[in-house]
């Protein structure tokens, strides 16, 4: 059957490559399974191996998982050019961009699984045989998006890459509705994400309406920044085309959401700051340090310096233009960002307590061995995945009726 | 052994006979047949528990297999036999509770007597009640004290907030569990169902109290102070990587005994009961004092009052 072929030839695909290729897929590996025998370590005792506390229940793993939502919502910007304004450009690399999807969410859900304390239990969640909590609980809702968009992102370059392997071009009717459900969806799984923060009004920092249109303004500076970087090493190590005005595009949606995410941001300093309340407690202890703890102040400035520098760059045109400044610029949006809706988003929420405890919380070699391992499988995923997808797009890889002959 | 003679809980002894002589079995079993596997469990046990439905959709006979899993987990763990029970909500009962904080001085009576009741983690130091110093004349938490420490208390010009779950009417960590491990019973206690939760604290993030604590390693009781009257949504010994909260001495009060933090309580500060009894002493406080509680603007309705002579 072609669809049995298709999917052995495209495995086969990504097993076959250059020494160096070769050299990538074991130094993810070696990360991978470095990270697997900590984690095993916090199975055989516990989350107490962890930085984290009753204070401070959630940590570097939720933090991650906050980002990478982020990353995976982002594709959308490639989703909708592509397929609504039918740009025959970006439609190259639209697939790639799917692909970033997969595995951002993918990296996600791992982050939350490795934050559960009872993994073994995860059988709990799935309605019928367990009890899934749907529609009160936020956490019900992100695991319902977050999987159907892993699927949608899964289905609809599936269905595109396998007629394409016959030599057909897809229906566009076919899978046009599921295009436009997978762009309201993405918006949905970064919203969702956002609302499970601040859904919480025990928690004041988390507990603002802005949080969601902070967390989507973000994620896409972030997103682009890295589908940017990724696009050029794509250009750099195969010989996939990939035009510069796809490039342009995207640095040009970074500039304006890093523009409203600063914004955003300077809007709740304002309303934090101006009449200080006791609301504003954890931001004052994110940016300034509260009792004599300080742990995240150097980060917050750190990042927000990053962003303002990234803001700069973009908004003077030749700067954009030119490819070592708007790298420059999506390394530091990637890591402001990275830090400002990460560590610098979830920490202060628990700081102080809701009983106004200040307990402060700091990431163990576990989190940190843990989160790479996690961050190297979404690597490792992308790669593979991007690997057979130039490949079958560069129409190397075919359906051949009869035999076994490749045309590589 | 404590035995709750005249609870009114017909054929516990019996029910307990027949429990005490399947545990022995189930230990011969295992003696006889794979010790070290299963970390201790038979491998039916270890079965069984793995595919534990949740409280509330076993059956009678599943909850008594799963009671009986305990008592032997226990009795493996900490080498303590213990007897766990399910005994059920009255009717016609919601509970409530109120302290008197001009009487509070501090002593953390309570929050020992806890303690020992509940069986916390001694190692992790979970507590369910935290008692907050103050200044005379200060009521915002963040200025409080929770680690206070002083020769003797109370100390001049401080006054003491004790605070633990406030079992809330319309509780937001319920709302928050992405699997319905936590949930109001009719009597209005808010439980967490130790086996069916999976430990991603959404709960606590969701808490305007800090009443949730989570087992970040195995809880350590010593086999002395271990208290052998448990209840399966209440007191029994947590596994590790799931939340735990006060849960008004379940085990107690479902048998009209007063949690033990009110009767450790040296001042007379603590009065808990029956919200639905116009005739209680909670009634009375209520219906008499000028009462608040904590965060009521968040709208979580606490069953939990704070009053003052």
């Amino acid at each position: 059957m072609a669809v049995i072929r298709f999917i052995f030839d495209g495995i086969r695909e990504m097993l076959r490559g250059p020494r160096e290729y070769w050299l990538w897929l074991t130094a993810l590996s070696l990360v991978i399974l470095f990270g697997a025998w900590r984690y095993s370590e916090q199975l055989t005792n516990g989350l107490v191996v962890t930085g984290m506390s009753d204070q401070v229940s959630w940590g570097f793993y939720i933090s991650n998982f906050a980002f990478l939502v982020g990353i995976a919502a982002a594709a959308v910007l490639l989703v909708i050019p592509a397929y609504i304004f039918d740009r025959k450009d970006i439609k190259d690399v639209v697939l790639v961009g799917e692909g970033m999807a997969v595995a951002a969410v993918t990296m996600a859900i791992l982050f939350v699984i490795a934050d559960l304390g009872r993994p073994d239990r995860l059988w709990h969640m799935i309605p019928g045989i367990g009890r899934f909590h749907w529609p009160v609980s936020l956490l019900a809702w992100d695991v319902l998006v977050l999987s159907v968009y892993f699927l949608l992102n899964l289905a609809i370059p599936f269905y595109v890459l396998y007629s394409h392997y016959r030599g057909k071009e897809p229906n566009f009717r076919l899978y046009f509705p599921f295009v436009v459900i997978a762009m309201f969806w993405a918006i949905s799984i970064h919203t969702v994400t956002a609302f499970l923060f601040s859904a919480n009004p025990a928690r004041p920092f988390w507990h603002t309406s802005l949080l969601g249109p902070r967390f989507i303004a973000s994620a896409f500076a972030s997103g682009p920044a890295l589908i940017i970087i990724t696009l050029q090493i794509v250009r750099k190590v195969t010989s996939y085309h990939v035009s510069q005005s796809v490039i342009d595009l995207l640095a040009l949606i970074m500039t304006f959401a890093l523009q409203i995410s600063l914004f955003f941001v300077g809007a709740e300093l304002f309303t934090d700051f101006y009449n200080e309340g006791a609301h504003a407690a954890s931001i004052h202890y994110l940016f300034f340090g509260l009792g004599g703890f300080d742990s995240l102040k150097s980060w917050i400035w750190f990042a927000l310096l990053l962003n303002l520098i990234a803001v700069v760059i973009l908004m003077i045109h030749p700067l954009r233009r030119k490819t070592l400044t708007l790298n420059i610029a999506c390394v530091l949006t990637f890591v402001g960002i990275w830090i400002e809706k990460g560590m610098g988003l979830v920490i202060p929420g628990f700081v102080p307590t809701p009983l106004g405890e200040i307990f402060e919380y700091l990431p163990t070699s576990v989190e940190f061995s843990v989160a790479a391992a996690i961050w190297a499988l979404g690597i490792l995923i992308f790669t593979l995945l991007a690997k057979a997808v130039i490949a079958i797009e560069q129409g190397r890889l075919r359906y051949q009726a009869t035999g076994d002959k490749y045309s590589l | 052994m404590s035995n709750d003679s005249g609870s009114g809980n017909d054929g516990g002894n019996f029910d307990k006979a027949r429990r005490n002589f399947l545990r022995g079995l189930g230990i011969g079993v295992a003696a006889t047949v794979a010790q070290p596997a299963w970390g201790g469990q038979t491998f039916q046990d270890a079965f069984a528990d793995f595919f534990q439905k949740d409280y509330r959709r076993m059956s009678a006979e599943e909850i008594e297999a799963a009671l009986e899993r305990i008592e032997s987990k226990a009795l493996q763990r900490y080498g303590v036999e213990i007897d766990c029970q399910n005994t059920p909500p009255q009717p016609g009962v919601v509970y409530g509770y109120a302290i008197n904080i001009s009487r509070c001085k501090g002593y953390r009576d309570c929050v020992h007597a806890c303690v020992k009741e509940n069986n916390l983690g001694r190692d992790s130091q979970v507590q369910y009640i935290r008692v907050l110093q103050l200044d005379q004349g200060d009521f915002n938490l963040e200025h409080s004290d929770h680690y206070y420490d002083p020769e003797t208390v109370p100390v001049e010009g401080k006054h003491y907030l004790p605070v633990q779950c406030m079992q809330c009417d319309d509780p937001p960590c319920v709302k928050a569990c992405p699997v319905e491990a936590t949930w109001m019973e009719p009597d209005g206690i808010v439980v967490v169902d130790y086996d069916w939760c999976i430990g991603c604290r959404y709960c606590m993030a969701a808490c305007p109290y800090w009443a949730r604590h989570f087992n970040w390693t195995d809880p350590e009781i010593p086999a002395e102070e271990m208290n052998t009257n448990t209840h399966y949504l209440g007191n029994r010994p947590r596994p590790r990587g799931v939340v735990e909260k006060c849960h008004f001495c379940i085990h107690r009060t479902r048998k009209g005994q007063q949690p033990a933090c009110m009767e450790a309580c040296p001042t007379g500060s603590r009065i808990f009961g029956n919200l639905l009894d116009p005739d209680s002493e909670i009634r009375y406080v209520l219906a008499n004092k000028q009462v608040f509680r904590l965060k009521e603007e968040l709208g979580t309705d606490p069953k939990f009052w704070y009053y003052s002579d």
